[in-house]
């Protein structure tokens, strides 16, 4: 009867469930499902994360490759990220080029490096106007179960932390660069900016960490960014129904929150993979 | 062409035409500063079968460069005044057909997004389409010291330290989209939300003029 119901009237069934402030997987109106971390999964990458929060699984690939830095900014290196939601994730995605959401996906994360400056691209500067990093950060959707924007932030800041550089040194004759991958060191991390994205129902009613369903069904969805001094790095709502001011701070709040969950859990995993060495 | 004589200092100098092109249902052309942009609206027409949603409207917005080919900026772009025209539209009343969306460069100087957003909602007016509410688009940049800057030219945006466009809804004056750049606080974020629902106000007296304007014949 329930899953007659469900299948008829989606929003109702739904709705019905928002009055008992509950949700229909029993979560409670403000509480994300449960996240889980790998950091390192990927032994060829230069630094890996995988990210489940709930059905949602993002994979988080950095590949670390050494390039000329651009003539206008020859002191800084290239950070680029890419978000890919292939057909295997979700059937709502077609086999091709990358579709809207995908790109806007992309622009997101890309825009919340800068923001940020999780990074510093003066950091991935080798030999000032000769040579620098270039970090491709490859995020890959394998499970489309919503929420995928806060997975991609946690999956990249994890890699990220995850990373480990060659050191390299350069001949200022021969402007020949070696590599040795032996002595390997990682990044400075400036900023921890972890997102946290909420879906509106009726116009009214929030509800954090929405599943694919529910982003389907809501009339509008946003995502704060924070980083650990409690300053936004991106407020992010492309359209849908408004809120008031009130409304926004409640997210803020609920994100500021979240950001003390994220931070330790991180810290949790990359403590219990540096103690068996 | 009207132009509005900035009361508010704030923003810059802008105005409106509407109707100019022949061929689109509802076209407009929108002035801010020197940033310029026209917009085009086609529909409701006929929707191809895999793109056609049964109860509703189905919007595509376009955003054309003035120079070079769309790029992935230009697509988050798109998507943010998709969304924000679709909670505006009432597509519900013109189901399983399509409504197309053209916005065209002009001239790019700062603050371009808010004025796809007002191109886009002066062009939806012109073109009769049935709208819940209209919507205004503003952007604030913060500066080095912390000021607030309403409406900033390219040079300005370049220089500040966080940027952030609102769109407003005319009914409560509420936040419909919020896109932003650099990093800024909580209270900032509240100063900014407070100046664009008052530099909001402008733009909507300033579509009730010129409709005003447009229709009542006699004067």
């Amino acid at each position: 009867m329930a899953a007659g119901f469900k299948t008829a009237e989606p929003l109702e069934y739904h709705r019905s469930f928002l009055k008992e402030n509950c949700r229909p997987d029993g979560r409670e109106l403000g509480e994300f499902r449960t996240t889980t971390l790998n950091i390192g999964s990927i032994s060829t990458a230069d630094g890996s994360a995988l990210v489940k929060i709930g059905n949602t699984t993002v994979m988080c690939g950095i590949k670390a490759e050494l390039a000329n830095p651009a003539v206008e900014v020859p002191s800084r290196g290239y950070i680029v990220p890419n978000v890919d939601l292939p057909p295997l994730c979700s059937s709502r995605f077609r086999p091709g080029p990358p579709g809207e959401q995908a790109q806007a996906a992309s622009q997101f994360i890309a825009d919340v490096i800068e923001s940020s400056e999780v990074i510093q691209t003066e950091d991935l500067c080798i030999v000032k106007g000769k040579l620098c990093w270039v970090l491709y950060c490859d995020i890959m959707c394998l499970d489309y179960d919503g929420n995928v924007l806060d997975a991609c932030l946690i999956a990249l800041l994890a890699a990220l932390k995850n990373v480990r550089l060659p050191e390299v040194t350069f001949s200022e004759d021969s402007e020949v660069p070696k590599v040795s991958l032996e002595n390997r060191r990682g990044l400075t991390i400036h900023k921890h900016p972890v997102g946290a994205s909420f879906a509106v129902f009726d116009d009214s009613i929030m509800i954090v960490d929405p599943t694919a369903e529910e982003e389907t069904l809501s009339t509008a969805i946003i995502t704060v960014v924070m980083d650990e001094e409690k300053h936004l790095c991106a407020l992010h709502k492309p359209g849908g129904t408004s809120l008031s001011g009130e409304k926004l701070q409640d997210c803020i709040n609920r994100t500021t929150i979240r950001h003390k969950e994220v931070h330790k859990l991180i810290n949790k995993v990359i403590q219990s993979v540096k103690t068996p060495e | 062409m009207e132009v509005c004589g900035s009361s508010n200092p704030t923003l810059r100098e802008f105005g409106s035409e509407q109707n100019l092109l022949s061929r689109p249902d509802g076209s407009s052309s929108f002035v801010q500063g020197d940033t310029s942009v026209l917009a085009g609206v086609y529909g409701p027409a006929e929707v191809k079968v895999s793109k056609e949603i049964y109860d509703r409207a189905t919007l595509e917005v376009v955003i054309q460069t003035k120079v070079g080919l769309p790029s992935v900026k230009e697509r988050a772009r798109e998507q943010c005044v998709r969304e924000t025209c679709e909670a505006a539209l009432l597509s519900t009343l013109n189901p399983r057909s399509s409504l197309t969306l053209i916005l065209q460069v002009v001239h790019d100087d700062g603050s371009l997004l808010a004025c796809f957003l007002n191109a886009a909602c002066m062009a939806l007016m012109d073109a009769g389409l049935p709208m819940s509410c209209l919507f205004a688009g503003v952007t604030c940049a913060i500066d080095g010291d912390g000021r607030i800057i309403i409406d900033p030219s390219a040079v300005q945006e370049k220089e500040s330290r966080a940027l952030m466009t609102f769109a407003i809804d005319s009914k409560e004056r509420r936040v419909m989209m919020s896109s932003t750049k650099g990093s800024f606080t909580v209270h900032e974020l509240h100063q900014c939300v407070a100046i664009s629902q008052k530099a909001s106000d402008n733009i909507f007296e300033f579509y009730r003029e010129s409709v005003r304007r447009r229709y009542s014949k006699s004067v």
